[in-house]
Order: structure tokens, then sequence, then C-alpha cells
């Protein structure tokens, strides 16, 4: 007996353990959310290029954004009329490239894409090691003020961080020094701005390179693209706001784009423009989430319940929520002690009030069975061999549920058209049964097993009807294994129901007495 | 309070319905053996063959077209009872009292016509009365006579005895006595009177009506302290040969007391319920765990018995040391 039980507890540890290992792996490593109202931000941006082409063979080539774990694309869209297109991949990076014999005059291409961010940290790649920064040429009256501005910033600070960090607000100092007025040669370009500290850096042996990204904002229009340092620092790359000289990347910036390749080359094509818009939309993570990982072909997900036809994923919903009214008919009899007509009626009861509503539903069982009561005390009279007085009282049950239908269509009461979802046997048999129980040990009887069906119906109702409960089970279908396990320990429970405690309290007092 | 704690009924042994299902039915009741319960003609046949007496078969109906030789049957009795086989908590028993003019009676008095009793036999047929409401038998037998000693505590129905017998040991007795709410039945559920009996000597201890206790009987007014059940001995040991009988080692033996034929077996319970020890104001744990401490059990039933009657006395002596937990407890 010890070795079985024992048995059983290790295999109930085996389901339980196995059940919430994998819902626990889908959401830290899949990212399903634990709750249905998490939602995230998706971006869509769209890069729109503009140039005027001269007649010639036309090559745009437009790079990309990088492919990194913190970020998902959802989706990207090409879209140029009459242009061959094609995505390369190259060492730098992912570039769009499209192409035309001839064309002429204004053209137009986008690219669309649409993003969100899984907030995991995402570790740069040790792989992209930095080259040797070379040596900028200088002519003599700007390396004069470069060495100078440099020992002036190197004197202020104390590392390689600091020192980036200094130079970086003082090339920004509302009041420049004359050297670094000569450095910044008026010049308020910004892409100059970045190739002078990324030239700054390197004659301090600094390796640097220059990152062009976008600030996510909703609803912008004609956006450009924003320059910052990335500076080699202690085994890592790190972010420089080449503005305000801050450490990291910003929230809502998307890289686009990593060292000195242009962003956009036209080739036959004159006045090229690009400019970016972008809008941002909040979605279901449940939704995205599912769609990546069935993109992605994670075994888990790919041979799951999202892997079926729309329709067939729906019918799952109800089946298993199933599950879920078990438990609680195991509940209610195993630890309540409640008596109800039939083992699993209850639950039946309750996939017809989903349907239904609750009110309504409580309110058209209670007429149907009442009606159907009354009527079966009259064919109880009748003499009628057993086969076919329960087949008389489903005839009986279907009539009351067509006039139910019928007469409430007629008075507008739309909600009680859905009669018809209830199991129309079951009802009978439970008419049946009760009827029988009438006979054999009163009303009373009928009441308490009529009321504990009823009353587990609606337990069962509730916890199904829960939208947690509803998002958990169809998510997580392996909340089943933890169910079926808590299940396993509840057929070992062998204390008192609840309504033993009221069955025997007369005994409690006898034995205080005695 | 409407609640008792349960620790308290835990120390007075009180079995829970849980533990019944699990720590006795299900661990000394072999699903294999239940037919042999469950079916009432086979219990019958195995008690005739051990020599127990049951009360007289007067005839059996196995199918629909049989229903109208009922009318052949019943002609040579005047009392009869009508039974489904396979009918389970008393259900479907219908007790005739009396025929005249084609008119049969309830004990009650009511006036039955044939064709209620033919209707009534057709849903036995049909399976309405049995367990998942498979195709039944009925079967008819002689009608027990009210012995004497209870006719002052029964009403319109005779009084049975159900004992608990746990791997061949007698441990718990209720004599059930039928009244007026109860419809001449020996349903607890349904108003039957349950009194506890001392299993040392026959005497009644406690008695309960619905749960609550009584002192006297609510239709005959007669108080139950000088009830005592004759021919205690016997009905002990025809209990507590039921399990050579059936091998089941946890049942309720239903038994009855016949004027004429003296103690008898009219049914046997593979799933007795827990309502004796409301009657008996005492738990079924601590006795359960005597006869679970025995290293073997007493072939002879007789001696199993005495072995109860001195074990399970219940006053003078004083109560044994109490061992509220059953060997489910231990694992």
């Amino acid at each position: 007996m010890h070795l079985a039980k024992l048995r059983l507890y290790i295999l109930v540890a085996l389901i339980m353990g196995l059940g919430i290992g994998l819902i626990l792996y889908k959401h830290f490593a899949l990212g399903f959310p634990l709750s249905p109202d998490d939602q995230k931000p998706v971006w869509t941006i769209e890069a729109r290029i503009d140039f005027a082409a001269r007649g010639d063979p036309v090559i745009v080539s437009f790079a990309l954004p990088p492919k990194t774990p913190d970020i998902i694309f959802i989706e990207e869209e090409f879209a140029s009329p009459d242009y061959g297109f094609s995505e390369l991949i190259s060492p730098s990076g992912r570039r769009a490239q499209w192409s035309k014999r001839t064309a002429t005059g204004a053209q137009t291409a986008y690219y669309r894409l649409s993003l969100y961010d899984t907030r995991q940290k995402s570790g740069v790649d040790a792989v992209d090691l930095p080259t040797e920064p070379e040596k900028p040429e200088f002519d003599e009256v700007l390396k004069t003020a470069a060495i100078t501005l440099l020992d002036q910033v190197r004197n202020r600070s104390a590392n390689t961080e600091t020192f980036t960090r200094e130079l970086i607000s003082t090339l920004n100092s509302g009041a420049p020094s004359q050297n670094q007025s000569l450095l910044l040669n008026d010049q308020s370009n910004e892409d100059y701005k970045t190739h002078l500290i990324i030239n700054l850096l390197a004659m301090e042996g600094i390796s640097a390179r220059i990152v062009r990204g976008l600030y996510l904002q909703d609803g912008r229009r004609r956006q450009t693209l924003t320059n910052f340092v990335e500076v080699y620092l202690g085994g890592e790359w790190r972010l420089y706001n080449q503005k305000t000289a801050e450490i990291g990347k910003p929230k809502n910036f998307l890289i686009w784009q990593r060292g000195d390749q242009s962003l956009l080359d036209v080739v036959g094509g004159k006045n090229s423009q690009i400019s970016f818009s972008m809008i941002k939309n909040v979605q279901s993570a449940r939704d995205l989430v599912a769609r990546n990982s069935m993109n992605q072909q994670a075994g888990i997900i790919d041979f799951s319940i999202y892997s079926l036809p729309i329709e067939q994923q729906n019918a799952f919903k109800m089946i298993l929520l199933l599950p879920i009214g078990a438990l609680i008919v195991v509940v209610m009899r195993l630890l309540i002690g409640l008596r109800t007509s039939g083992t699993f009626m209850p639950i039946l009861i309750a996939l017809a009030l989903i349907q239904t509503t609750l009110l309504t539903g409580i309110v058209i069982f209670l007429i149907v069975v009442g009606t159907g009561l009354l009527i079966r005390s009259y064919l109880s009279r009748l003499n009628l061999l057993f086969v076919a007085r329960i087949s008389a009282v489903i005839i009986v049950v279907i009539a009351i549920i067509a006039s139910i239908s019928i007469i409430s269509n007629k008075l507008g009461l739309d909600q009680a058209l859905t009669v018809t979802f209830f199991p129309m046997i079951i009802l009978s048999w439970t008419i049946e049964r009760m009827s029988v129980l009438w006979e054999e040990d009163g009303p009373r009887e009928v009441f308490i097993q009529g009321g504990g069906s009823l009353l587990t119906a609606i337990i069962a109702y509730l916890f199904m009807t829960n939208r947690t409960i509803e998002y958990l089970t169809f998510n997580f279908p392996e909340l089943m294994l933890v169910n079926l396990a808590l299940i396993l320990i509840l057929g070992q429970y062998t204390g008192y129901r609840l309504t033993e405690l009221y069955r025997f309290h007369s005994l409690e007092r006898r034995n205080v007495s005695s | 309070m409407f609640l008792a704690s349960a620790k308290k009924l835990r120390s007075f042994g009180i079995i829970g319905m849980n533990q019944r299902n699990f720590g006795l039915i299900s661990r000394y009741n072999p699903r294999r053996l239940y037919p042999l319960v469950d079916d009432k003609l086979k219990t019958k046949l195995l008690a005739q063959q051990a020599g127990i007496t049951v009360p007289k078969l007067l005839g059996t109906l196995q199918y629909q077209h049989d229903v109208r030789l009922l009318k052949e049957i019943l002609q040579p009795h005047d009392q009869f009872v009508i039974k489904p086989v396979k009918g389970s908590g008393g259900k479907g028993i219908l007790v005739i009292t009396e025929v005249e003019h084609n008119l049969y009676f309830k004990p009650s008095g009511d006036a039955v016509p044939l064709e209620d009793i033919e209707r009534h036999v057709s849903n036995i047929l049909s399976g309405l009365h049995s367990l998942g409401g498979k195709p039944d038998t009925v079967m008819i037998e002689s009608l027990i006579q009210l012995d004497p000693v209870f006719a002052d505590y029964s009403y319109e129905g005779i009084p049975d005895i159900r004992i608990i017998v746990f791997r061949g040991y007698p441990i718990m007795a209720m004599l059930r006595l039928t009244t007026h709410a109860s419809d001449g039945k020996a349903n607890l559920h349904q108003g039957a009177v349950g009194v506890g009996i001392d299993i040392g000597t026959g005497e009644a201890l406690h008695a309960v009506q619905y749960g609550n206790p009584i002192s006297r009987h609510p239709d005959t007014r007669k108080t139950f302290a000088e009830l005592t059940i004759p021919h205690w001995d016997k009905l002990l040991q025809l209990a507590a040969a039921c399990y050579e009988m059936t091998g089941l080692g946890y049942l309720g033996a239903d038994l009855v007391l016949d004027r004429d034929q003296g103690p008898m077996i009219i049914e046997l319970n593979a799933r007795p319920g827990l309502a004796i020890q409301v009657a008996n104001a005492a738990g079924l744990a601590p006795r359960v765990a005597v006869i679970e401490a025995l290293a073997a059990i007493d072939p002879d039933p007789q001696s199993r018995m005495e072995f109860s009657k001195r074990q399970f006395k219940q006053n003078p002596p004083a109560h044994q040391p109490r061992m509220a937990r059953t060997r489910s407890d231990d694992s």
C-alpha cells in the first residue's frame, strides 16, 4: 500500500512538474503572457524613398534594420511599381535593392515594417569586434585644435567612458571655445559632427562607429534618422547620444544601421530623399507571440492547437474548458459532498449556460424541467413501457423547447431563443430520474439533488466563463496536466466531506455529554 | 453549531464517505464479487447453499411478455413482496399484505389494482430501479411475518436489522424500524427510525430519526429502553457467515426476524452506508482498527461472533482505549 501511494505521488509530481514546466517554458522562453489583457505596442514604420530618374538603368539600394532578438519583425513589405526587388544580405547588414532598366521622372519606393519589442535584454554579439581605429587625416590647424581639445578633455576625465562623455558634452557646449568652433567648422550637419567625434576618439585610440536609428513616436511623419556614436568600451559596444552624451539606447529607439555604409544609394537618379513615418497600435500579446512562434516553427507551438483551422480551434476552446468543470464536480462531490443528479450532468448544464447566459439559462432550465415533471407525472398514469416513456419525455422536452422559442420570439425576448443549446436528451433523462426520485424518495430529495446539480453547474459556469481561466486553458493546454494531477490528489482524499460535518453534528454533542 | 469539528469527529472514529469508499470498500471488496450481492437472486441461492434461511421465492419474471403471467403467479398468494433483483437501497420494493376482490392492499391500506402492479413489474424489467438502468429481473417473495417483539415498534412494515460485517466479524448493528413517515419501508432516508444495537447483548442503545436523537417510536410512542432483540447470537452468527459466503471484507447484512421461521437474511450490501454510526452514536474506525490489528481471521463464524460480542460490548466494561485510526491512515 505504501509503495502504491508513493508511486502515485511520484506520478502526480511528474505530471504536475511537466505541466508547470511547459507553462513556464511558454511564458518565459516563448513570451506567452499569463494574462489575456497583456498587450504590446506594435509599431508600423514606413520608409519612403523619392528620387528623380534620368532615363537610365536604376538601382536603389537601401539599408534595412538588423534583426535582433529583442525586436520581433512581424511583417516587412517592399513596394515599388514595376521594379525588380531583392533583399541582399552582406556582412555589413541587410539591404533592399530595387532595380529597373529605364525610368524617368519622379520615382517612389516604399518599405514598410511592423515590429514589437520583446523587452528582452539582448547581449551585443561578441563576434562584433572593432577594427583598429584609423588615425584621421587633419590639416595642421585642425590637428592642433584637436590635440588641444583632447588634452583638455583628458584632464577632466578619468577613463575611456568619462572621456567619451566629456568629449561629446564639450563639443555640444553652449559657449564653444575657439578650438571647438574651428573643429565644428560652423557646420551643423549631423553626419559631420558624428564623424568628427569618431575621428577625435580615433586619435585617442578609441574604437567608435556611427549608428543611425529612428525615434519611435506615434503618428510622426517625415522623420529622419538620428545619429548616435557607438564606442567600444571594456569589451562591449556602448551607445552614446551625440547631443547629450547620455549612455545607452533610449526607449523606443530603433537601431536602423550600424557602421559607415550609406543608408541609401541611388544609381541612375538624383535628388534622392528618404523620410520615415510611423504609427503605433496595440495588439494582444498572445496573438503576436503565437504568430511569431508559428513562423519560427517552435516545436511546441507548431504541434499545438494553434496549428488547427480556426473553426476547430474554437471547438477546442470549449473542449479545453471541460476539465475545469470536471475539477469543480470532483471538488463539489468529494470535498463538499453535494449530491447531484447524474455525475457530470452539471457540466452539461454549465455548457448550456455558457451559450444562454446565466440568468436566462437558469430560468429556462427551471421552466423546462418543471413543465417536464408535470407532464411526466401524467405519462406515468398512462401505463407505458419504460423506453417508450423516456422517448415520450424527449418529445415533450422538444415540444417545450419549441414553444419557449416561439412564445419568446413573439414577445420579443431574444435571449430565450438560446434554449436550443440545452442538451435535450440529458434534460429528458433528468426529468425522468427526478420524477422517479419524487415517487420513491419524495420531493425533498428531488430539490436536494436538483439544487445540487444546479449549484454545481452555476459554479462550474462561473469558472468556465472567467476570462482568465478561458484564456489560460486555451493558450496553455498544459494546464490539463496540472488539473489531472490535482484530481489524482483529490482522489486520495479520505477526510470528511463538508456535508458530513453537518450530517454527524449530533454525534459530536452526544459524545461530549456521555 | 451546525457543523461538527472534523477533529472531534476523527477522535470519535467517525468514518466519512471518502474514507469508506477508499479505505474499506475499494480495499476489502473486490469488484468481481459485487454481482454476488447486487443480484438478489444470486445472493438467495448462495445463502440457501450455505444453509441460511431466506424468504421463500414465489416466482421470477424476466421478460416484458412474462408480465401477463403475473396474475397466475400471484393467484395462490395472499401476501407477497415484489422486488427488483438488482435494485439498491430498497428501491422498487412493493409489499402486498392482503388480496380481496382482485384488489391488492399495501400495508398502509391503500388499494392497488392489478394493472398498477403490472406496470410496476414492467418498470422494474425495463431497469428503472437497477444500477445504470440495465434490464432487470423481478422476484416475488413470500412476506415476512412480523415478530411480536417488534409489534410495538413498527408501523405498517417489517423492521430489519443491519449488521456491518468486517472481515467476517460483526462490528456494528442497527435496527431499522418502519414509521408512518417512511411509508412502511425500513429506509432511514425516508424517515425510518435507526436504533443502535449493542453487539454484545442485542440491547437498544440509541435511536435516531432524520439524524436526530429520539427516545420513543414516533408512531407507537413506545420507548426503546426495554427493547432487546431476541435470537441475537443467531443473527450475529448468520451475518458473520456471510463473509465466507461472499468473500466481501466489508459488507452490510440485512436480516429480519420472522415470527415462524426465526432469523433470516433478506439482502446483502457491498456498499453499506454510514448512518449506522449516527444510530449507534459511535464511529466505525476504532472497531475496524481492532479487526485490522488481528493477526489472522478465525475461520469459524461462531467464534468470530463470540469475539465480537466480547470486544464490542458496550457497558460494562468501559470503553476500550480508542484507536481512532484505520490502517489507511498509517500508510
